[in-house]
């Protein structure tokens, strides 16, 4: 394993969740370094949903300790856990499909406006001033995006492949230090998800976002990641770099061993 | 056999016509219906304006349905409540301010222009307060639980108002000038720019307010997709307050509107009132705002038409026929495609 680097994003300490008896997620510890690119794999079941749903607020884990920024976020609800700098994409993608592609950008931008309800009846010139700021920061993630040309179009009519980006716009939109990707490859062509695979770490140098990437692709884990961790059956079984990985025999055995190896 | 193959391929349209036939009978042996449309055919226009202007009051209460389905998929029984006890507080705040049908109209407008808003303020302060203790904490009990949480509120209500005003209906003095204002090409009166003057700027403002602010934004968002909007950092809870809130500014304002319109309140208003703005929401598609303001209107040119051509007395018949037959054939209601208007 390689040294941690003492600067985290993220890191958890022992944290679990059960459902009844059952134990999705049992007792991880996981560190994301600041401005790495880091991967969470495993067969399907193995808890990499739960464990997300945890650091994103969805679940209270039943024990253990969550922290962002050396902050602690255990428990915490969802638009708190933004707030406090986490960012997401979802696996099948959770578009505000009936607004157009400015407006999902801006329901992002949402919490980091000041301007209160009754201030938009009167409209006091810094509310216009922030609406101005808000919609020309839009712009730019859209711009960065290639969407721009798009930005009036409802968000359930454009592309697969633009879908999967105004997602990943909306999820910067929030500001966030950690972003996280939820198999932003699913359902992709080769060639999408090679041209996503360099957007991801485009996205990560010029904006010094982290990031976490949830995927089932191989090629991408192994190409993209500076470090993998991978769950099986709520445990953690591995981690450290994609070759460590992969030479890793309980890795090759839990996920690997079944039709994955191929690719590797 | 032919025959019976096809009834049975189109049997939701013999149910519509067996329907429209006993309708009809029903009409036939009761009223003298077909006398009655001839008679009057040129004060039509006028009978279809006095329609707009109820229509305008009931589209008011239908938004407060359709905003808090939209956003909840709960139907807020509690609505037409909230609405009554707005003509209460009109009625309250007439004798506070000891206004009589003599009183100047300078001293009238006054009044109302500090009634309204504390109406209007105090019914969605009682609206967000019904969400927090009645619905919230059933926020993820099976639907039908808050359904039933939601007629039990608009029982207590209904109550509360009984205990304020009494059992009957009390008169309010009137306090509208009848003056005519426009006799052609149709009537025009004080009470109708009355309310239109108020309605028509709050229907305006609600749909102006979720279609651009940013709160409106993260109502539609959170109507969308509830958990997605609050992974993007949208306070949940705070936007379905906000929701109510407006909501219950709207109901209290047609509160107040129909107590000088209709120049009474009575607990029962919000029951009858409640029942048709909620017709008109799902006429409209529920959840679309536009469709809501639509349906109101609609609805109320629809009961000034029986009303003057058929029997008052009809007006449920007529009301509820036609919601049938909308069920029946657009299940989702007239504006359900356009639901870019959804809150």
């Amino acid at each position: 394993m390689t040294a941690l680097a003492t600067d985290l994003v993220l890191s958890t300490r022992g944290i679990r969740k059960e459902f009844g008896g059952l134990v999705a997620v049992s007792d991880i510890d996981f560190d994301i370094p600041r401005h790495s690119i880091v991967s969470l794999i495993g067969p399907n079941g193995a808890g990499k949903t739960t464990f997300f749903n945890m650091i994103t607020g969805l679940y209270k884990p039943t024990a253990g300790r969550i922290e962002l920024n050396g902050k602690e976020i255990t428990g915490a609800k969802p638009h708190q856990v933004v707030r406090a700098g986490i960012g997401r994409t979802f696996q099948n993608i959770r578009l505000f499909g009936n607004m157009t592609a400015v407006e999902n950008v801006l329901v992002g931008l949402h919490h980091t406006l000041k301007g209160h309800w009754w201030e938009a009846i009167y409209r006091p010139r810094s509310l216009l001033r922030e609406e101005d700021r808000a919609l020309e920061r839009a712009r730019e993630l859209l711009a960065l995006m290639n969407l721009l040309p798009r930005q009036d179009d409802y968000a359930r009519n454009l592309p697969y492949g633009d879908q999967r980006r105004l997602e990943i716009a909306r999820a910067l939109a929030t500001d966030c230090k950690l972003l996280l990707l939820d198999e932003p490859t699913a359902g992709m062509n080769p060639n999408e998800t090679l041209e996503l695979t360099e957007f991801v770490r485009s996205v990560r140098d010029r904006l010094g976002v982290t990031i976490l990437l949830i995927e089932h692709d191989m090629k991408v884990v192994m190409g993209i990641s500076e470090r993998v961790t991978v769950l099986d059956h709520g445990e953690k079984i591995a981690e450290g770099t994609p070759a460590e990985v992969r030479a890793n025999p309980r890795v090759i055995e839990a996920y690997l061993g079944r039709g994955a190896a191929g690719h590797g | 056999m032919n025959v019976a193959a096809w009834l049975a391929r189109n049997s939701r349209l013999l149910i519509v016509l067996i329907a429209i036939a006993a309708v009809l009978a029903l009409f036939g042996t009761s009223v003298p219906i077909w006398g009655g449309c001839t008679a009057a055919l040129d004060r039509c226009a006028d009978v279809v304006a006095i329609g707009v202007f109820q229509g305008m009051i009931v589209a008011l209460v239908a938004l407060g349905y359709t905003l808090v389905y939209g956003i909840l998929q709960l139907i807020n029984f509690a609505n037409g409540s909230v609405f009554m006890l707005g003509s209460v507080a009109a009625l309250l705040g007439v004798e506070i301010f000891g206004l009589t049908s003599d009183s100047p109209a300078a001293s009238v407008i006054l009044a109302f222009a500090v009634i309204l808003p504390v109406t209007m303020a105090i019914t969605a302060g009682l609206n967000a307060g019904i969400e927090r203790v009645a619905y919230r904490p059933l926020r993820r009990a099976p639907t039908l639980a808050t359904l039933i949480s939601a007629i039990g509120m608009d029982f207590i209500l209904q109550n509360v108002g009984q205990i304020i005003i009494g059992p009957s209906p009390v008169s309010l003095p009137s306090l509208l000038p009848n003056d005519v204002i426009l006799a052609e090409p149709v009537v025009i009166k004080v009470s109708h720019l009355f309310v239109t003057g108020i309605t028509l700027p709050l229907l305006l403002g609600l749909m102006w307010f979720v279609r651009t602010t940013r709160q409106g934004k993260a109502m539609r968002a959170t109507a969308q997709d509830r958990e997605a909007a609050g992974l993007m950092g949208i306070d949940v809870n705070r936007t379905i307050s906000l929701t109510f809130l407006l909501a219950g500014a709207l109901a209290g304002g047609a509160g107040v509107i129909v107590a000088l319109y209709n120049g009474s309140a009575w607990w029962q208003y919000g029951f009858s009132y409640g029942l048709l703005a909620f017709t008109a929401a799902v006429f409209g598609g529920i959840g679309n705002l536009l469709g809501a303001a639509v349906g109101g209107i609609f609805l109320g040119i629809l009961i000034s038409l029986n009303a003057f051509y058929v029997d008052p007395r009809w007006q449920e018949v007529v009301v509820f026929g036609i919601l049938v037959l909308v069920l029946i054939f657009r299940p989702t209601g007239l504006f359900a495609e356009k639901q870019s208007e959804r809150a």
